[in-house]
């Protein structure tokens, strides 16, 4: 319940954080919202020396315009991202997504830069920006680099941010025409996800034209589930089809085993799911 | 030792400045520094709710948060939500409705529950439910706090901070 | 009489400070002076204690002491066990904090004093233990095996065998009989999973020793029992020892123990002289406090072909974890009077083995012993019922109690009193719209829905009322069962009562103002309540096992009477009239066939002032009674859920839940409800989200709300509850109880209705918890195996 002391900064630029980071080293660690920081801190599984509080960072937090996309900032909370006009305008699969993450309070504090840096395979932001295909800007001591999320996320907890970097922004392209859900398998409100998908349909006629599917927890990343894009491209817009699209949800997956499910009812689930999340995306 | 900082917070509507350690949490804070004991703490991983305050009037879990993240902002708590002598209606609908048993979870759940309607004045029973999906309670099944919720919502409550007795059961 | 109180939904008197943040718990205590204690915990299940090095923590800023097992292992005695059910029961040593050896992962190891909270834990880091270590047994039907110990020194795993059996005790056939002759054999073995309390307040304890007496706060629902043990335990005298239950967040059984935690804060405050405190984290109590149920069932039913049983053989494991606690050995004890139920089959036999594991030891947690009972003959009735192609509607009806039967000597030997069973099935069926959902469910079945209906069915009863104290004894529990209480008389005609049964959250405040109003005919508001202090409340025996009202409100009533009884000669003497011809009602004493009386406020004025009494009464118009029960009370009910299984993903929601409960006269209807309400949701829960998962090292895979899934607010439904209302026989109120009504009736009323969605499928059974992945399993595993689908 008591964390191990540290040193605290609260920077109010992010260049000034930069040299704090850099001058911590890897006793440093960047402070968002907490929400997934501060828990573990509490338990003393993880004890940085320094803390750095990015809450007083000017122009972090919010969302707004950039040409054909969204920047949103990596301070930006949940519940903002969740009640935003641009994003339900432009992605609302992330306000979808955005929504479900953990609780009310929670979703009050946490950030969606947070999230993502944090990197749980089984967090709720990863997949459908995964999938939205977006963009990660971070600022380092040579500027500014830019990474898609298909580089970005590396494995357990572990993303492309090298430990001198900041993420100050994700841009997002807009999307008009497409339709998206974010379809959640958990036991309980509170719990991580078991299972979820995050699915963007476009629909011509009565034909899916194109679909971007991410999974959430079916590996130590999120995951693009390319076979049933491939199979949604084209495809009849009928239940049977995205059916038989959705049984190759889990290809080119691997889930973890633990209490709630093992990796064969995870594959099961995806499958499930994915189908579900699809026929709701496209408004069937 | 870490050194410690200087903050200033506005716990219901009074101001305190003190030096905190960093890793001191909000609700450490508030209970052992300012005597807030209203604020309780029921787990250690941000699960259970029973620490939630108002951050500048919306809820937050104050035992994931540290007392130096609160520096220059307002905070209330349970121990602020009457005005005036006054409870408020939530207070008299938890109440009213037998929402509470052993009292533990009660302060964050009616935290929580303002923050809600706030929100979202005017909530289905399945929103009501939704939106204290951050807090538990291991004493009531939940039901009846739903009911108090809902009451506040149709404006049902009583005014009478007296009353005794109710008409009937949720 | 004015509008009697019992019977009235009166909004609780205790909420005031609880809604507006002025709460009493434990943890908000903070003495002069005050020290704070952390706990060094071992990680290991099993191992021997090699060293414990504490020089690094106890240099460390803030640390006034470290306590290790050495230091206190003269003073520290062995935590109690009430409960030795048996002559020969075997049970470790079980130190507060452990010396030489190590049995659960969690056990204390040292115990750090520090000026603060944070200090105290940061020189937890510090403190180096070497631990060499043993082999770990951890599943019950391998720790029978008795292959390796959970605690070498005893040479078995078995603590004690306990059998009743109707043949030998004459309550009934002998099951031989039964079992050779049945036309209808069914054999099934139910896994009742280890489950953990989950109060919200974890447990804190505050000792101040300064002073000539040891002031014990405590998280606790027993102060008077934690008084006594410590006493005895720590070989302090009682008389030394107060211990206040201030404001307590809860127990559900979980805190009816007496923790090494609260022994260990004792003894710091010993050592250094000052005001210690001791707060649990939540991963501490999920870890080190009593778990409950982790039991094996394994359990023979014979029957007719027309579904009337004629026998029941039941055989338990029962897990007791590492330790003997307060009452571990007898929880499954309690359950052997239930199995039979509300049936009144001829035959019946018993058997519970104890066995110990290397696991946080288990104790009571609501319900204790009954939930499991009740769970293994209702899921057996509708197993009976499949078996022979009937509804289990009608199984239950042609096995139970008829209601003009009552009283019914049961094949366990107990007394039914009263009951119902028809009015209260009756009620609930009317509530469900049972046929309406048969009819859905037969549509989804031949539409082959993805999501398939199912209907749970409980039909139970519960021995509540803990207990005759001459049953106890014959059961070999180490104290009585009655319950105290003192009516005090103010000069001002208020009145204060004393009662011994301590509340958490139970309303007792409230309830009993309402009993003493209608019986001194005094306002409700003028009633005042004090308890949870054995310095006011000097004898009693707590809160448990649904007892408060059937025996701490008996007391309150008997002590009551003694009032009138004073109040009458008073009354006599002042109006000048025989005792014999006055009368009381409504607060007032009048002569018969006057118009001349006189109110129990004046009589109190009168008394106090003490200027005007007969010759020889003593002025004082206060009363203590203490009631020891005759006979269990026994509040039945039927409960039925619709269940709606999901048979793609395995997910289980309930769509509806009726319920309609006889806990007989009842005092306050709003009490009851939330009563009710919270026991469905915990018996909800174990059907559907929660068990204490080990790994094979024997670490606890919950250790935290993470993963320990205490369902929230979206996890559980709306429920529709009702009453019906048998008057108990054996109490002047005839209440029966309603604590644990809830929790018992729902487990097996969901799993039930699991079951009935997909048993057409082929699924025979499902483990509790019920999750979405078991249940897809169990689908799967019948498509393998030919189930129809």
């Amino acid at each position: 319940m008591i964390p191990s002391a540290f040193d605290y900064a609260a920077p109010n630029t992010v260049a000034e954080a930069l040299s704090l980071l850099a001058l911590a080293g890897d006793s440093g660690k960047l402070l968002a919202g907490g929400q997934s920081l501060i828990p573990v801190m509490k338990l003393r599984l993880a004890d940085p020396q320094m803390v750095i509080d990015l809450g007083r960072v000017e122009g972090l937090a919010g969302v707004r315009e950039d040409g054909d996309a969204l920047l949103i900032g990596a301070m930006t909370p949940h519940h903002q991202v969740a009640t935003d006009p641009l994003v339900a305008a432009y992605v609302p699969l992330l306000a979808k997504a955005a929504a479900t993450v953990a609780d009310p309070q929670v979703r009050h504090r946490g950030t969606f830069g947070g999230a993502l840096v944090h990197a749980d395979p089984a967090g709720d932001l990863p997949a459908p920006v995964l999938a939205a295909e977006a963009t990660f800007i971070l600022a380092g001591p040579g500027g500014e680099r830019r990474v898609a999320a298909a580089d970005f996320f590396q494995g357990y907890f572990t993303t492309a941010i090298a430990e001198d970097e900041i993420l100050t922004h994700v841009r997002v392209p807009k999307y008009t025409g497409w339709g998206a859900h974010y379809e959640k398998f958990t036991r309980v409100a509170q719990q991580w996800s078991i299972v979820a998908v995050a699915a963007m349909v476009r629909v011509e006629g009565g034909t899916i034209a194109e679909a971007r599917i991410g999974l959430t927890n079916m590996a130590s990343t999120p995951v693009r589930a390319t076979a049933v894009e491939q199979a949604l491209a084209g495809a009849p817009l009928t239940r049977d089809a995205i059916a038989a699209a959705s049984s190759h949800a889990a290809e080119g997956t691997d889930p973890a085993s633990d209490l709630n499910g093992d990796a064969a009812y995870r594959r099961h689930l995806a499958e499930v799911l994915t189908r579900r999340a699809v026929v709701t995306a496209a408004g069937l | 030792m870490a050194s410690s900082k200087t903050i200033t917070v506005e716990v219901d509507n009074v101001s305190y400045t003190d030096d905190v350690e960093p890793r001191l949490l909000l609700v450490q804070y508030l209970r052992e520094r300012l005597g807030k004991t209203g604020t309780l703490i029921g787990c250690d991983t941000s699960n259970c709710g029973a620490c939630t305050v108002h951050l500048d009037g919306v809820s937050v879990k104050s035992c994931t948060m540290f007392a130096v993240q609160a520096d220059g902002h307002r905070v209330t708590t349970i121990e602020g939500l009457a005005r005036d002598g006054k409870l408020a209606p939530l207070q008299r609908a938890f109440h009213q409705c037998h929402a509470l048993q052993c009292g533990f979870c009660t302060p964050g759940m009616i935290m929580q529950s303002a923050s809600l309607l706030e929100e979202n004045p005017h909530p289905s029973e399945q929103e009501i439910r939704d939106g204290l999906e951050g807090n538990l309670c291991r004493c009531t099944g939940y039901q009846n706090i739903v009911a108090a919720v809902r009451a506040v919502a149709e404006g049902t409550v009583s005014s009478d901070s007296d009353e005794t007795e109710t008409a009937g059961v949720a | 009489m004015t509008t009697a109180e019992v019977g009235r939904a009166r909004l609780r008197k205790e909420d005031a400070h609880l809604i507006t943040g002025r709460s009493r718990y434990t943890d908000n205590i903070t003495l002069p002076g005050m020290l704070h204690l952390a706990m060094v915990r071992s990680p290991f299940a099993h191992a021997k204690i090699t060293s414990v090095d504490v020089a690094a923590a106890k240099s460390s800023p803030g640390v006034v002491a470290v306590l290790t097992g050495a230091d206190v292992a003269a003073e520290q005695g062995s935590l109690p066990n009430a409960w030795p059910i048996t002559p020969d029961q075997k049970a470790p040593a079980h130190p507060a904090i452990a010396v030489d050896e190590v049995a659960f992962a969690g056990e204390v190891v040292a115990c750090i004093i520090a000026r603060s909270a944070a200090a105290a834990r940061d020189a937890v880091e510090l403190v180096d233990v070497d631990y060499e270590g043993l082999p770990v047994v951890l599943d019950l039907e391998e720790a029978a095996k008795d292959q390796v110990l959970a605690h070498p020194g005893l040479g078995t795993n078995k603590s004690a065998t306990w059998v009743f059996d109707s043949g030998e005790a004459g309550t009934g056939k002998p099951i031989r009989e039964a079992l050779d002759g049945a036309e209808v054999l069914i054999e099934r073995t139910f896994y009742q999973q280890r489950l953990i309390p989950s109060f919200m307040e974890p447990r804190s304890t505050v000792v101040d020793p300064t002073g000539e007496q040891i002031t014990v706060w405590s998280a606790t629902q027993i102060p008077h029992i934690l008084r006594l043990m410590l006493a005895l335990t720590l070989a302090i005298p009682e008389s030394k020892v107060r211990v206040i239950a201030p404001d307590v967040g809860g127990g559900f059984g979980g805190k009816l123990q007496v923790t090494p935690e609260e022994a260990i804060t004792v003894l710091a405050a010993r050592h250094t002289g000052k005001p210690c405190k001791y707060t649990e984290t939540r991963s501490e109590s999920l870890m080190a406090a009593h778990h409950g149920r982790a039991q094996v069932q394994r359990l023979k039913l014979s029957a007719t072909k027309e579904g009337i049983v004629t026998g029941l053989d039941v055989s338990l494991l029962a897990d007791m974890g590492a330790y003997l606690g307060l009452v571990t050995s007898g929880i499954p004890i309690l359950g052997a009077f239930m199995y039979n139920s509300i049936y009144k089959f001829p035959a019946y036999r018993f058997e519970c083995t104890n066995l110990f594991t290397n696991k946080a030891w288990t104790d009571a947690y609501r319900g204790a012993g009954r939930p499991e009972a009740t769970f293994a003959i209702e899921r057996m009735m509708d197993e009976l019922a499949a078996e022979l192609g009937l509804d289990p509607l009608q199984v239950r009806e042609r096995n139970w109690i008829k209601h003009e039967e009552f009283p019914f000597t049961t094949v366990a030997g107990l007394e039914y009193d009263s009951g119902n069973y028809e009015a209260a099935t009756a009620k609930a069926l009317e509530l469900f719209g049972y046929d309406a959902l048969r009819a859905e469910q037969s549509r989804r079945r031949e539409t082959k829905d993805p999501v398939q209906l199912g209907i749970g069915i409980s039909t139970f009863t519960e021995m509540c009322g803990l207990a005759p104290s001459r049953v106890l004894g014959a059961l070999n529990y180490g104290a009585g069962g009655w319950e105290h209480a003192q009516v005090r008389v103010l000069p001002t005609g208020n009145i204060e009562v004393v009662t011994g049964s301590s509340s958490h959250g139970q309303g007792h405040e409230t309830a009993w103002s309402q009993l003493v109003a209608d019986k001194l005919g005094v306002p409700f508001e003028n009633v005042e309540v004090l308890h949870g202090d054995t310095q006011i409340s000097q004898r009693g025996l707590d809160t448990y096992g649904s007892r408060s009202l059937t025996v701490g409100g008996m007391a309150v009533l008997a002590a009551a009477d003694k009032v009138i009884e004073k109040a009458k000669v008073v009354a006599a003497h002042l109006m000048e009239a025989s005792e014999d011809d006055i009368e009381f009602a409504d607060g007032r004493f009048s002569v018969k066939g006057t118009d001349q009386s006189t109110a129990l406020g004046e009589i109190a004025l009168a008394t106090f002032s003490a200027h005007n009494l007969p010759d020889g009464f003593e002025p004082n118009l206060d009363s203590d009674a203490t009631f020891d029960p005759q006979n269990f009370s026994f509040p039945h009910g039927t409960h039925l859920a619709a269940i709606e299984v999901d048979t793609e993903t395995g997910r289980v929601s309930i769509r509806k839940y009726v319920c309609v409960d006889d806990v007989g006269v009842v005092v306050n209807p709003l009490i009851v409800e939330g009563q009710v309400h919270g026991g469905l949701a915990q018996g909800i829960a174990q059907a559907l989200y929660e068990e204490a998962v080990y790994d094979d090292a024997g670490t606890l895979v919950t250790g935290s709300f993470v993963d320990y899934l205490v369902p929230g607010a979206p996890d559980l439904p709306h429920y529709t509850t009702a009453r019906t209302e048998t008057p108990s026989t054996t109490n002047q109120l005839g209440a029966k109880g309603v604590g644990e009504a809830g929790t018992i009736a729902s487990t097996p009323a969901i799993v039930n209705g699991v079951l009935d969605a997909v048993r057409h499928l082929g699924v025979k059974d499902i483990r509790m918890p019920c999750s979405p992945s078991r249940v897809w399993a169990a689908l799967e595993e019948a498509k393998m195996t030919g189930g129809v689908r």
